[in-house]
Parts: structure tokens; C-alpha cells; sequence
């Protein structure tokens, strides 16, 4: 286990690890600053913060290059980060602001950004997935090269789009990655009891595509076995099914008791299995980071995302006559 | 007479009927110990059993199927989808299967399901997540339709929707939820197809449904100042529609206007315009009948945005006036 990580460790170089520790800190704070400013008011609606889980997004979008795409879902601020969206301006969209990712008119669930390949977060559960299967036709029709990871929870592979999905991209061996961040609930439902297998990757047997569970905390683990299917449906070999055992350490949305979880589990993933602690270990332990780098990283972190906050904040709402725009194209 | 919130009175009246009869149950996501997404459920897995209120997995398909399937075997089930948004993936069920399975077996089985389901906008959860969508079923024949505006009503109305035999669509709006009103403790019924004047008056009919209700009310208050009296009629349900209730109100103040959230453009206010067109008030109107819906726009996340795509008092007030004297803007 060990030496497959020194190779991992050597394989994608210090620049990108340090890339990868910075984008799962990023994250993080970003998701910290949201839960602050919800509580401060200034955020309305919902949001659903995906703290806790932030080595799958960082870990599978490391594999990807700028022409490969993703799908998201309601949980999406984290994919959204790891594929080079704009922070202040997913910041000012949460706010509803006129500078915001989406003109203020997404909001949290629905941010999406065409020019970086995140062809958009969603608020329909599962939504995502059969998009992503027909973005990978486009690349297969018109010899694009690109694959396309369709991030989703545990929850969403009950529902019909997502047997729809791997059926349709298997017999059409479409280059697909389906990733699944089984975070073992879904709003309260626990997986355990809304499916009957130990592994949702265990799906994949239906389809004839590969199934891969990865410890969905440990990010170097999920870059490789996502860079794998990356490299399969590239070859052309069609999708695979990755199953990421992870955890929302925060309740589903802002209005949760968690009255379905104990405090003691929780404490057990926040307290062993913190995915960036456990990274920053490794990075120190490899002596591929130092202390005082890590530090300068952190400080680097909190200043881009005071910096979000700021512009978000200072940032105009939306002008009401831009109510009717952009209904068509 | 105690008051209690519309949620509340929802509770209740699924509570009695649970109680009142083993055909009775209800199946939905997160209903159970989660009690739902918006507290409906709270306390109803511990009070009536698992048996009796299911928590399914997230599969709006095949929970609307279940939801056929037992009702055309004997049983009564409420269904809860989360939100209204989400009709549209349990719409194959509703459309192609609940509305028309008896026609087709030439009156053979009944299908008494009733869909509860939170609908409209205010809460700023954008495109996904808002909508108003009760003309799309409204519009299908073999499926009643349900809109309760206060306490009282959505109690009694959910009775008759459970009595009935036929599936019932039974659109909450999640603004009213908080609303406290009346509400008698025991079990009583509001036929379907039974408009209620909420408020009298001689110069102009508001038709309004649904939150609308209570915006109408607002700007019969203040029109009442300008000296425009101003009657309120609540149809409460859409199909069956009380048209003579209506038409004998527009006969009394030969004035109309048709005010609702969802889209206006293709949608139930048309049919109540023209409904009055055709009927015998033709004769006493004196100005067309004016209609007052949403605008053409996906809900936008932006509050103010959000607002400005809805009918508010203010709005309703111009309505109003313009039918009584043109108004120069
Ligand atoms: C079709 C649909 N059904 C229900 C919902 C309400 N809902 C939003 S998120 C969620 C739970 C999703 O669970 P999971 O897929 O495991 O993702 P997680 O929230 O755990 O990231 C539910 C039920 C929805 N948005 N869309």
C-alpha cells in the first residue's frame, strides 16, 4: 500500500500535490465562509456544503484536463472549485449578486461554468448523469477526446436516471466516469437501508462495466483510481463506476436536525478521518511540503477567500429588468 | 376555536385518517424521523409505525407507481413528494398511468391516491426547486386538482381529496405553511368543487388561488380605502372548478380579475377568463376579464428577482384599477 503511494507521490510531482492540498484547503474555507454568511443572514434559500468530502471532488477533477467536463450536483461547490471556477463570483452568485457566476440567478444549486467544463451543478437528484452521458456522445461523435466525470450521491443511484445512464453509456461505451460520493445518506434516508448491497460499485455488474470502491477521504487513492477509468474510457473502453466512501460532516441542508445519524459517528469521521489532515501528514511525512509551506498555503487560502467574501459582499444586486433575459437564447 | 398552522392541520388531518382507516398510509423521501422537508411528517413514523408511513428511497418513479399499483388493489395512499418540482419525474405514473387506468378498463378499478406536494415560490430556492405547476395536471383529464389557501381549508380539503376515489393532486404552497387559522379538532370534509368567497364586495371579483388568496385579500383592504370594493373568491380546487360560484360574482360586480403564481402565459387563469367569457356574466362585464399570473421566466434565485416574477399585492392593486378605469403608466 505504502510504496504504490511513494510511486503515486513521486508520480504527479511536488507542484501538483501542493495544487491539490490548496484546492481541498480552498474548499474548505469556502464552504466554512458560506455556512458563516448563512447564519449572518446574507445567504438565502438553502445550501447543501459538502465539507468533509472534499478529497473526491479534488481527487477525481486532478485527473482532468481543462477540455474534459464534469456534472454536479446540489453538493457541487467543491467541483465547482476543483475545476477552476472563479471563487468571488461563485461567492456573489450565493449572495444573488448581479456579479455572480450566474447573474444572481442560479444560486447555490445551480452554479455551472461552460468555459472551465462544468457543465452545471444540479437540484434535481440524479439529474446529472444521463447530461454527462450525452456530452460524452458529442465527444465520441465529433472525435473530441474528452471524457466526462458525473459526480452524485449515494442517494441518487436509486433513482431511474442513473440505471437509465450506465445502461445507455455502457452499450454505447461512452466515456463517462460516474462517481459516486456515497456519503451514506441521503437526505436522512441511510444507504444501508435504502439498498440491500454492501456496495453501490456492486452496480456496476448489471451494466458489464467496471465497479472500483475507493476510501473516498483519501484523495491520492481517488486520483489514481479515477485516473484509471479516465485512461479506459479514453482508450475508448467505455465507463466505469466509481463508489467513494465518504462523509457530510454538516447536516443535508441548513434545516437539519441530524436526528438520524449519532454524534459519536460523526465524531468518528471528523476526528479520524479528515481527508486534508490526513493529506497534509503525508505531504510532511514524504517531505514533499514543510510546515512553513503549508502555513504559507493556508494564509493564502483564507486571503482568497476573505477576498470572495469581500467582492461578494461590495457587489450590486441585479438589476430587476434583467428578470426576463436569458430565457432564450 | 384553537389555531394551528396550515402545516399542522395537514398533520392532523393525515394523522386521523391513518388512524381512521387501514387502507390509509403514506409513503415519501425523508418522511420519516426526518419528518419531511418541511416538517409535515414530524412525529407521524413514531405515532402511526413505519407500516404506516414509509420512507422510501429517493425514486419519485417508482414510489408513484407503488402508489398506483396499491391504490388499484384496495388501498389509499398518500403520497408525499417533496416538492412539486419533482411531479415531473412521477409524471409517467400520474399522466400516462393514475389519470387514465379506470377510463381505459371501461370503469373498471379506482385509483384514490392523493399526491401532496409543496409547490410555488418566496423562499429562494430558484429555478429547480419554485415552480407552480398545477395547470400541467389541471390540464389532464382522470386527475383532480387541489389548492388550499389557509387551515381550515387544507384540512378539510385533504379529507375529501382521501375520500375521493379518484387521484387527487394536492398542492401545498410553502409559504402558507407557517400560516395559523381556525381549525377544528375533528374530522370534517369541504367537497371538491366548492369555491369560498373570502371576502364580499360589489365592484370588482379577484378570482384568486393559493397564496394569491391572501395577496387579494391585502389589496382589497387597500383598495377599500380608495373606495373600491373589492370580492374575493378562493376556488380551491381547479378541477373540479366551482365556475358558478365565480359567475355569479362577476353577474354581482361585472368586473374580473384572475390572479395566481404559476405562469401565465397557457395557463389556469386563461380557463377561468374564459370560462366567465362564455357564460352568462358575459352580458353584465364591464371591462375584459383581466388576468394576473407569473412571468415567462424559470424562478430566479435573486429575491428581489423572485419577487418580481410573481404577482405581489401592489400588483394586484393595478390589476384592479385598470379593470375599473385605464391606467396610464
Ligand atoms: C429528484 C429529486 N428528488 C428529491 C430531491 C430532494 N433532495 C435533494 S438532495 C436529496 C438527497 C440526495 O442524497 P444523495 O444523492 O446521497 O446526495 P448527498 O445529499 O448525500 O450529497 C434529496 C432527497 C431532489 N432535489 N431531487
Amino acid at each position: 500500500m505504502e510504496t504504490s503511494y511513494a510511486n503515486v507521490i513521486t508520480d504527479i510531482g511536488k507542484e501538483k500535490l501542493q495544487d491539490m492540498l490548496y484546492q481541498l484547503m480552498l474548499i474548505r474555507t469556502f464552504e466554512e465562509a458560506v455556512e458563516r454568511l448563512f447564519m449572518q443572514g446574507k445567504i438565502h434559500g438553502t445550501m447543501h456544503l459538502c465539507i468533509g468530502q472534499e478529497p473526491t471532488a479534488v481527487g477525481a477533477i486532478t485527473t482532468l484536463t481543462n477540455e474534459d467536463k464534469i456534472t454536479s450536483t446540489h453538493r457541487g461547490h467543491g467541483h465547482c472549485i476543483a475545476k477552476g471556477t472563479d471563487v468571488p463570483k461563485m461567492m456573489a452568485e450565493l449572495l444573488g449578486k448581479a456579479t455572480g457566476h450566474c447573474k444572481g440567478k442560479g444560486g447555490s444549486m445551480h452554479i455551472a461554468d461552460l468555459d472551465k467544463g462544468n457543465l452545471g451543478a444540479n437540484g434535481i437528484v440524479a439529474g446529472g448523469l444521463p447530461i454527462a452521458c450525452g456530452a460524452a456522445l458529442t465527444s465520441v461523435k465529433k472525435n473530441l477526446g474528452y471524457v466526462v466525470v458525473s459526480f452524485f450521491g449515494d442517494g441518487a443511484t436509486n433513482e431511474g436516471s442513473f440505471h437509465e445512464a450506465l445502461n445507455i453509456a455502457s452499450i454505447w461505451k461512452l466515456p463517462v466516469i460516474f462517481f459516486c460520493e456515497n456519503n451514506h445518506y441521503g437526505m436522512s434516508g441511510n444507504i444501508k437501508q435504502m439498498t440491500n448491497i454492501e456496495n453501490l460499485a456492486d452496480r456496476a455488474v448489471a451494466y458489464g462495466i467496471p465497479g472500483e470502491v475507493v476510501d473516498g477521504t483519501d484523495v491520492l487513492k481517488v486520483y489514481e483510481v479515477t485516473k484509471k477509468a479516465v485512461e479506459r474510457a479514453k482508450r475508448g473502453e467505455g465507463p466505469t463506476l466509481i463508489e467513494a466512501k465518504t462523509y457530510r460532516w454538516r447536516g443535508h441542508s441548513k434545516s437539519d436536525a441530524r436526528k438520524y445519524r449519532t454524534r459519536e459517528e460523526e465524531q468518528d469521521w471528523i476526528q479520524n478521518k479528515d481527508g486534508i489532515k490526513k493529506f497534509k501528514e503525508k505531504l510532511l511525512n514524504a517531505h514533499v511540503l514543510t510546515e512553513a509551506e503549508i502555513e504559507e498555503l493556508e494564509a493564502q487560502v483564507k486571503k482568497e477567500v476573505e477576498e470572495a467574501v469581500a467582492f461578494a459582499e461590495n457587489s450590486p444586486e441585479p438589476s430587476l429588468d434583467t428578470l426576463e433575459e436569458d430565457v432564450f437564447a | 376555536m384553537r389555531k394551528i398552522t396550515y402545516a399542522e392541520a395537514i398533520r392532523e388531518a393525515m394523522t386521523q385518517e391513518i388512524k381512521a382507516n387501514e387502507d390509509v398510509y403514506i409513503l415519501g423521501e425523508d418522511i420519516g424521523i426526518y419528518g419531511g422537508a418541511f416538517g409535515l411528517t414530524n412525529g407521524m413514523e413514531e405515532e402511526l409505525g413505519r407500516e404506516n408511513v414509509m420512507s422510501t428511497p429517493i425514486s419519485e418513479s417508482a414510489i408513484s407507481g407503488v402508489a398506483v399499483g396499491s391504490a388499484l388493489t384496495g388501498m389509499r395512499p398518500i403520497l408525499e413528494l417533496q416538492f412539486s418540482d419533482f411531479i415531473t419525474i412521477a409524471m409517467d405514473n400520474i399522466v400516462n398511468q393514475a389519470a387514465k387506468l379506470r377510463y381505459m378498463n371501461g370503469g373498471k378499478g379506482s385509483i384514490p391516491i392523493v399526491v401532496r406536494t409543496p409547490g410555488g415560490s418566496g423562499a429562494g430556492f430558484a429555478a429547480q426547486h419554485s415552480q407552480s405547476l398545477e395547470a400541467w395536471t389541471a390540464h389532464i383529464p382522470g386527475l383532480k386538482v387541489v389548492q388550499p389557501s389557509t387551515p381550515y381549508d387544507a384540512k378539510g380539503l385533504f379529507k375529501a381529496a382521501l375520500d375521493d376515489n379518484n387521484p387527487v393532486i394536492f398542492y401545498e404552497h410553502k409559504l402558507l405553511y407557517g400560516l395559523k387559522g381556525e381549525v377544528p379538532e375533528e374530522t370534517y370534509s369541504i367537497p371538491l368543487g366548492k369555491a369560498d368567497v373570502k371576502r364580499e364586495g360589489t365592484d370588482v371579483t379577484v378570482v384568486a388561488t393559493s397564496i394569491m388568496v391572501h395577496r387579494a385579500l391585502q389589496a382589497a383592504e387597500e383598495l377599500e380605502k380608495q373606495g373600491i370594493s373589492v370580492e374575493v373568491i378562493d376556488p380551491r380546487t381547479l378541477v373540479p372548478l366551482d365556475i358558478d360560484t365565480i359567475v355569479e360574482s362577476v353577474k354581482k360586480t361585472s368586473r374580473a380579475v384572475v390572479v395566481y403564481e404559476a405562469v401565465q402565459r397557457g395557463g389556469y387563469g386563461a380557463e377561468i377568463a374564459s370560462l366567465i367569457n362564455e357564460s352568462e356574466a358575459f352580458d353584465y362585464l364591464d371591462a375584459p376579464v383581466v388576468r394576473l399570473g407569473g412571468k415567462a421566466v424559470p424562478m430566479p434565485y435573486n429575491m428581489n428577482l423572485e419577487k418580481q416574477a410573481v404577482p405581489q399585492v401592489e400588483d394586484i392593486i393595478i390589476a384592479v384599477k385598470s379593470t375599473i378605469a385605464p391606467v396610464t403608466i
